[in-house]
Parts: structure tokens; C-alpha cells; sequence
């Protein structure tokens, strides 16, 4: 093999050139970097989105768009954030990131990693494409509840099904390779407790992916049996049954919510070592935080059904065994602070989301709590006091995750320090405008505003202004984080290998130079 | 900039404050609605007993980190010290999470065993959600009818002013006795709905081949609005709900009127109707039952509910319009309006249908009758 390898021309290590680097890379890096721009555009179409929902919810009544096409724009901001946002995003940084904190030359399967990712555009651009059609795009909610999204769908709920499939497909490989990477790929000594929490991270959630990404795509298969195929697993005229749907749905769906949040516990660990000049507090608690977090999730996903009908064991099972993953999330956080506790704190920008993310995560992981309470969630349930609890865990937690390590690891990326005061402006003006978007969401779903509503009554007018308000100045804020990022990529300081002081020990990614070569570790590094 | 800092700093600090003593207030503007049964008051005090727990654990995490960050900042000379596990530290606050957790599951288990019976009432109702109204049935007296949001489209486009209780309002509210207990047996027509009314905290998802049930026990008279709250489709936000509670012997007229009523309805399909009168009704059942989807001018909203002007069912093919007013349209949002309506409603509505907008020059201009639905259900009955 070596032999082979040694024949080729190893003058040139750089990609090649023009469209072609792109469309068929196998380089960790450059594919890293195709998923966090995919990512990046799908973040402003989705907040496009969301900015229309937000435009018609300014005042009571229906000024701006129709419930038709409203009910197209929940649906896809939903499902573009959750698959086109949050997920590529993370890949993207496991892309990067992993081989070069494990000591690794690149991903273990790069032809399949370049599949994985091409998958992704093709996904989007059917489901995008439906909004075009006659008929519109997936109208349903993007949880799709049967049978709304079967007997009563749009017919391009079939373009809809077809690009979940391939969605699915996509992150399944992606997982494959990451799991394979970190299981063969390793420096010597590095032990599996020797691993880096973001690798940690990313192994547990490529498990949970794999766990339960068939699941959704046996649950849109039976949705697409029954709409084309006469089948009746959801229709219960046809004896099937629509509760079905949901088991199944949430059986993928809770899971999910911690694939979308456990690579973020990694990053932020990593960014409050670093910025509290001392490691982390608890290695091994976290590591099994974490494990029992993605084990927990499992076995509570009926809490998001508790009015559909359970029997009272049902209903007390559920909340029991929801409540028990405030005890892993609660040490997590408590692991942060400990960190922080008599180190030497600087404030970056990514120790500022990071903060951040601990601060507004927590407050979104008590009001998790207080939805676990069945009785209460009679109350809570689809009001917006829900749309206040999953973006406080969403968008200060998972975005800001991934925020902060965009600031936190693109000096090392680039080579090129970003700007600090741009830096700085950016969080504060996304750290207050997230919180007058999200925050009396909570008390309007509390007063009893339902979700996925396009008009409401009176009484909610003068708190959906305020978080209309809000969610524009968050959204343009958002073009000020594109503006600092391509700054960076163009010019600023030159970044030291270490870029942050004393993060040369922190990690075998700031032992390499900035930006790193292209093949991360030729040498495989020795860990200690 | 050391001023506009200490502005800055200052409206992070008082922005929480301004929010969070927002909840404190009991009014429902804010907060959870205190209700007005046994079971809401509850729930309520396990709500304000769940978020005080979280204030506390909150206030006392947060201190400790925002006094870590501010004593332990480098700016100040701060030297990083050397720990980094404490194995009885993580057992001790596992631990305490826990035991945090057993006292919030004690109430919680306790309210929630006080909620949950679904052991007959003394009155039963028949609750049924509709793209998008819901229809009352109450069981025992064998009469039901369909409740309308009455707030006028007007008010929703911003063409008049908005009344008091826009988009809370119905035509025909759920009247139930105070001081009985009434079950709810809920269930779905087409999609998922959700029933729920806030001061009783009753929130039941009303699906397709499953009866839900809930209960109450209103103790004061009074009117009680509530909404669908399970994503039903376009007019999701516009079918909510509406209870009067009565004192007993209120409630019971009421009942004898609908019972009444009924009696006059079954007499009506017997009646020889004139096009006039069927032309009458059925406009007042169009512009209630139909208008929504297929528009006041029957031009519908192409392709999801198509026009009716024009088309080849309403100028020239009354036995197919028949069916499809029965039977409604499998895979569409067209229900079928013959298992909840009188003959007459549906007679009505047919003719009217069949003669507006000129479909009645230009097609055959077909007159069906009461007596022609009786047939047509005979007919599917052999």
C-alpha cells in the first residue's frame, strides 16, 4: 500500500482547483467547510422564514400572507432548521474538527463523506422546490402528524417523503464515518476517557443517529404506503391508527432533540476550558452525562403526547422518566460552572456564547422540567409556552453551540484572527434580541396562546409585537455574523498554532499550524 | 464609553426583572389562568410550586457562576488553579438533583391521579372536532349541534374594527350545568383536533377512531373560551372554543328546547318545500357551513377547494352533488355533511348551491328536495 501511495507525485498536497475541489473533495476540510456554508444559507432561508411568520403575528388578523402559505412556512422553517440547519452545521464542525483532535490525516471514508454531504443540496432542493408547486409545500407542521400529512395532504407531501429519505440516508453515512474515524483512527494513546469531549460527543449523538434515523424513514414509508398504496397504518377508517404515527414519530423525534444539542454540550466544554485557563471539571462525569442523556432519550418520547390519551401509568411513567434527565443535565451545567470556579476567566467572543449558552440553556432546561409535569403540561401543551422551551434550547443552546465554535476554531481554520469588537458587537445584539424574542413567549403561551397559529385573539397583541420585534433585529444580526465570518476568511491578524493562550495543551487541533495542512496529521501524533 | 457601558450593563440587568415579575402577577395576561375548578387550582399551584423550585435552583447556579466569572476574571490578575475532579462533589449534587426531583414528583404524581377519571358523569357530551368547528352531542338527550367561530371576515382582513372577543367567539357556545359533573368523550372527524379550555384545564386530543375522555365540575356560572390546539389545518386558529356554564334549571330548558327543536327538524323533511324557502336556507347554511373553504362567490381557492361555479357537478349532475354532500371527497378537506346535518340542510344547501351564480340559467337548474335525500340514504342503506 505505502508503496503505492509514495509513487504518486507528493508535490502538490493543496486541493485542486475551481468547482471541481468541491464537488469531488474527499478532504475532511474542505468538506467540513461545504457543510458549514450549507448550513450558513440554510440558516437565512429558514430565518427568511421565520421572519414571515413573524411579520404576519405583528398584529392580530390577517395582513400579510394567508393560513395556507402560513402553514407552509411553519412547517419548512421547522424542518430546515431541525435537518438543513442545526445538523449539517455540526457535521460540518465533526468534519473538521475530529480528525484533527483525534491526530488523524482525514475522515476515514472520504468517497463516502463526499457522498454525504452532496446528498444534503439534493434533499433541500426538492423539498424547497415544493413551495413552488401548485399545490404548495408540506403544510403539516414539522412534526407531520397523520393524518393530516396523509389522507389530508398536499400531493407534494410524496416530494416531501422522498427528501426526508434522502436527508436520512445522508446522516446515517455521515455517521458511519465518524464512528469508524474515531474507533480506527486515533493517535496512539489516546484511550477512549483520553478523547476529547467534542469527539465524545459526536460518537454518542453518530450513534443515536444511526439509532433512530431508520425509524423516521419507516415512518414516512408507512405515510407514503398509505397515501399512494392504499394501505392504512394511520387511517382509522381503514382500522389503522393515528396515535400510531406519533408513538413512532417521537420514538425518532426525541432522540433527535439531543442530536441536535449533545455536539453543542462537546464544543462548550472545550471553549470554557480554554477561556478559564483550566480543564474541565469532571471529564468522566460529562462523558457519562452524556451517555446517559442519549440512553434516557430512549424512553421519554411520549411526553410529547401527553394529551393524546394514555393510561394514568403511561402518563406517570413518561413524566418519571422524562424528570430523570434533568439529573445528567443538571450535572453538565454544574460541570461548567465548577470550571469556571477559581480559574482565569477572559471574556472572547466564544467564552461569551458560551456563557451564554449556559445561562439561557439552563433557563430552557427548566422550563423543559416544568413541561414534564403531566398535569401542568395540560396546560403548557402546543402553547407557546413550547415554541419558548425548544428554542431557548435551539437557539441559545444549539446555535449559539455552534456560533461559539465557529469564533472559537476559525482563527485556526483561516490562519486569520477575527474581528474581537465585531465579535463582541455580534453577541450582544443577538443576546438581547434572542431574549425579547423568546422570552414572553412564555408568558403569551402561558395567557393561552396555541402554536402554529397565523391570528390571534386580543389580548396576545402587545407581546407578539415585542417578539416580532425581536426576531427582525435577531435576524439582521444574523448578516452581521456573515459579514464577520467572510472578513475573517479574507484578511485579519495572523493566528498563532495555538491562536488562544495556553490552548496549546488543550488539544492535539492547536499543535497544528494556522490554517493546518491539508492533510491534518501526516505523522501520527503521540498522546501521553 | 465607561457611561454607556454601565447604561448597557444596567438594561441586561433589569430586562430579566422586568420579564420574570411579569409571572409573579396572578393576572392571566401573564400567567397560567388560575381557573375556576378544583383540578385548575391545582395544577395551578403545582405550576407556581414547579417554577419557584426552578427560580431558586436558577438564582443560586447563576450567582455562584456570575460571581465566578467576576472574581475570577483575568483582567484582575486571577491565576488559574489546578483541580480538576472532586468525586464527592459529583456524587453530592447527583445526589441532591435527585432528592430535588423526588419532591417535585410527589405533587406532580398527586394532582395528576386527581385529574385523571374517566368514570361516567352524571351529564356525558359527545364531543366531535371538524375542519374546523366542533359539534356537541349531549348523550343522553340525543341532540347536538355544530359551534361556528362568529368572528366576521371582515375582522380578520382589518376591514372593520376588531370586536372584544375577536376569534373567541362562536355562534352557538357548549352550554353545561355548574355544580354537575361532565364528562367529555372527544373525538376526531377527519384530522387531529385538540379540545381545550383553559380555567377548566381540560386538554384533550380529539382523534379520528378514538374517544378521549376528560371531565369537570364548573362550580359558578359563567362563559369559559378556549381553542383547538392540535395544528388541524388552514382554519387551525379559527375554530375555538366556548363553554356556558348554567345553573341546573337553565341548563335543563335549554336541553327542552333542543330536544324541541329537533322534534320540529324531523317534521320539516316531511314538509313540501317551495324553491324559495330551500333557496333561503340554503344560503344561511352556505354562508356558515361552506363559505369558508368555497368562498361567498363560490369560486373556491383553486386547486384546494375548487370553484363551484360552473362546474359540471352543480350545473348538470345533481345525483353526483347528492354524494358528494353525503359522503364528502376521500383524500380532500370535503367532509361528509350528511351524517351531521338534517335532509333539510342538505336539500337546501344543494339547491341553492345549484342556482347561485348563475349556475341555475346555464345548467339544469335541478331542484333537489328533502324527500330526494331521504331517498338517496334509503337507497345506500339496501
Amino acid at each position: 500500500m505505502s508503496t503505492v501511495v509514495e509513487s504518486h507525485d507528493h508535490g502538490h498536497h493543496g486541493p485542486a482547483k475551481g468547482l471541481s475541489r468541491w464537488l469531488f473533495t474527499t478532504n475532511h476540510k474542505d468538506i467540513g467547510t461545504l457543510y458549514l456554508w450549507f448550513s450558513f444559507i440554510m440558516l437565512f432561508i429558514g430565518g427568511a422564514m421565520a421572519m414571515v411568520i413573524r411579520a404576519e403575528l405583528f398584529q392580530p388578523g390577517l395582513q400579510i400572507v394567508q393560513p395556507e402559505f402560513f402553514n407552509q412556512m411553519t412547517t419548512n422553517h421547522g424542518l430546515i432548521m431541525v435537518f438543513g440547519v442545526i445538523m449539517p452545521a455540526f457535521v460540518g464542525l465533526a468534519n473538521w474538527m475530529l480528525p484533527m483532535q483525534i491526530g488523524a490525516p482525514d475522515m476515514a471514508l472520504p468517497r463516502l463523506n463526499n457522498l454525504s454531504f452532496w446528498l444534503l443540496p439534493m434533499a433541500f432542493g426538492i423539498l424547497i422546490s415544493t413551495l413552488f408547486m401548485p399545490e404548495g409545500g408540506p403544510n403539516f407542521g414539522w412534526t407531520f402528524y397523520a393524518p393530516l400529512s396523509t389522507t389530508y395532504a398536499p400531493s407534494t407531501v410524496n416530494f416531501f417523503i422522498f427528501s426526508v429519505h434522502i436527508m436520512g440516508v445522508s446522516s446515517i453515512l455521515g455517521s458511519i464515518n465518524i464512528i469508524t474515524t474515531i474507533f480506527n483512527m486515533r493517535a496512539p494513546g489516546m484511550t477512549l476517557m483520553k478523547m476529547p469531549l467534542f469527539v465524545w460527543s459526536w460518537l454518542i449523538t453518530a450513534y443515536l443517529l444511526i439509532a433512530v434515523m431508520p425509524v423516521l424513514a419507516g415512518v414516512v414509508t408507512m405515510m407514503l404506503m398509505d397515501i399512494n398504496f392504499g394501505t392504512s397504518f394511520f387511517n382509522a377508517a381503514g382500522g389503522g391508527d393515528p396515535v400510531l404515527f406519533q408513538h413512532v414519530f417521537w420514538f425518532f423525534g426525541h432522540p433527535e432533540v439531543y442530536i441536535m444539542i449533545l455536539p453543542a454540550f462537546g464544543i462548550v466544554s472545550h471553549i470554557i476550558e480554554t477561556f478559564s485557563r483550566k480543564p474541565i471539571f469532571g471529564y468522566s462525569s460529562m462523558v457519562y452525562a452524556m451517555a446517559s442523556i442519549a440512553i434516557l432519550s430512549f424512553v421519554v418520547w411520549a411526553h410529547h403526547m401527553f394529551t393524546v390519551g394514555m393510561p394514568l401509568a403511561g402518563e406517570l411513567f413518561f413524566m418519571y422518566s422524562t424528570m430523570l434527565i434533568a439529573i445528567p443535565t443538571g450535572v453538565k451545567v454544574f460541570n461548567w460552572v465548577a470550571t469556571m470556579f477559581r480559574g482565569s476567566i477572559t471574556f472572547e467572543t466564544p467564552m461569551l456564547f458560551s456563557i451564554a449558552f449556559v445561562a439561557l440553556f439552563t433557563i430552557g432546561g427548566f422550563s423543559g422540567l416544568m413541561l414534564a409535569i403531566v398535569p401542568a403540561d395540560f396546560q403548557y401543551h402546543d402553547t407557546y409556552f413550547v415554541v419558548a422551551h425548544f428554542h431557548y434550547v435551539l437557539v441559545p443552546g444549539a446555535l449559539f453551540g455552534i456560533i461559539a465554535a465557529a469564533y472559537y476554531w476559525l482563527p485556526k481554520w483561516t490562519g486569520n484572527m477575527y474581528d474581537e469588537t465585531l465579535g463582541k458587537l455580534h453577541f450582544w445584539l443577538t443576546f438581547i434580541s434572542v431574549n425579547v424574542t423568546f422570552f414572553p413567549m412564555h408568558f403569551v403561551g402561558l395567557a393561552g396562546m396555541p402554536r402554529r397559529y397565523p391570528d390571534y385573539a386580543l389580548q396576545f397583541a402587545d407581546f407578539n409585537a415585542l417578539i416580532s420585534v425581536g426576531a427582525f433585529m435577531f435576524g439582521l444580526t444574523q448578516l452581521l455574523f456573515l459579514f464577520i465570518v467572510i472578513k475573517t476568511i479574507r484578511s485579519g491578524k495572523q493566528a498563532k498554532p495555538e491562536v488562544w493562550e495556553g490552548a496549546g495543551d488543550l488539544g492535539l487541533e492547536w499543535t497544528l499550524s494556522s490554517p493546518p495542512p491539508y492533510h491534518s496529521f501526516t505523522v501520527q501524533p503521540q498522546v501521553k | 464609553m465607561a457611561y454607556i457601558r454601565k447604561v448597557f450593563t444596567g438594561f441586561i440587568l433589569v430586562l430579566p426583572l422586568i420579564f420574570s415579575s411579569l409571572i409573579f402577577s396572578e393576572s392571566s395576561d401573564y400567567n397560567m389562568p388560575i381557573g375556576v375548578t378544583d383540578v385548575s387550582e391545582s395544577i395551578f399551584g403545582l405550576h407556581m410550586l414547579i417554577f419557584w423550585i426552578c427560580v431558586v435552583i436558577g438564582v443560586i447556579v447563576f450567582s455562584i457562576m456570575f460571581w465566578s466569572l467576576w472574581k475570577y476574571r483575568k483582567s484582575k490578575g486571577a491565576v488559574a488553579a489546578d483541580f480538576d475532579d472532586n468525586f464527592w462533589l459529583e456524587i453530592g449534587w447527583t445526589v441532591a438533583a435527585t432528592l430535588v426531583l423526588v419532591w417535585m414528583a410527589v405533587p406532580s404524581t398527586q394532582v395528576m391521579v386527581e385529574a385523571y377519571d374517566d368514570a361516567e358523569g352524571e351529564i356525558n357530551i359527545l364531543i366531535t372536532g371538524h375542519q374546523w368547528k366542533w359539534h356537541y352531542e349531549y348523550l343522553e338527550d340525543e341532540v347536538g349541534f355544530f359551534s361556528n367561530l362568529s368572528t366576521s371576515q371582515e375582522q380578520i382582513d382589518g376591514e372593520v374594527p376588531k370586536g372584544e372577543f375577536y376569534l373567541r367567539e362562536v355562534d352557538e357556545p357548549l352550554v353545561i350545568p355548574t355544580n354537575t359533573r361532565v364528562r367529555f368523550l372527544i373525538t376526531g372527524n377527519d384530522v387531529i383536533h385538540s379540545w381545550w379550555v383553559p380555567d377548566f384545564a381540560v386538554k384533550q386530543d380529539a382523534i379520528p377512531g378514538f374517544i378521549n375522555t376528560a371531565w369537570t365540575n364548573v362550580p359558578e356560572p359563567g362563559i369559559f373560551r378556549g381553542a383547538c390546539t392540535e395544528l388541524c389545518g388552514i382554519k387551525h386558529a379559527f375554530m375555538p372554543v366556548v363553554v356556558r356554564a348554567v345553573e341546573r334549571e337553565e341548563f335543563d330548558a335549554f336541553i327542552a328546547e333542543k330536544v324541541a327543536l329537533a322534534e320540529e327538524e324531523r317534521m320539516l323533511t316531511s314538509k313540501v318545500w317551495t324553491k324559495d324557502e330551500l333557496m333561503a336556507r340554503g344560503e344561511s347554511f352556505y354562508a356558515t357551513n361552506c363559505a369558508a373553504c368555497h368562498q361567498a362567490n363560490g369560486q373556491g381557492i383553486p386547486p384546494v377547494f375548487p370553484s363551484l361555479v360552473g362546474s359540471q357537478i352543480t350545473m348538470f349532475d345533481s345525483n353526483k352533488h347528492i354524494e358528494i354532500l353525503m359522503e364528502g371527497v376521500q383524500g380532500s378537506a370535503m367532509a361528509a355533511f350528511g351524517e351531521s346535518y338534517s335532509e333539510v340542510d342538505i336539500a337546501s344547501v344543494i339547491t341553492y348551491t345549484r342556482q347561485a351564480w348563475s349556475n341555475g340559467e346555464k345548467g339544469d337548474g335541478v331542484i333537489v328536495t328533502p324527500q330526494d335525500i331521504v331517498a338517496y340514504k334509503n337507497r345506500i342503506d339496501l
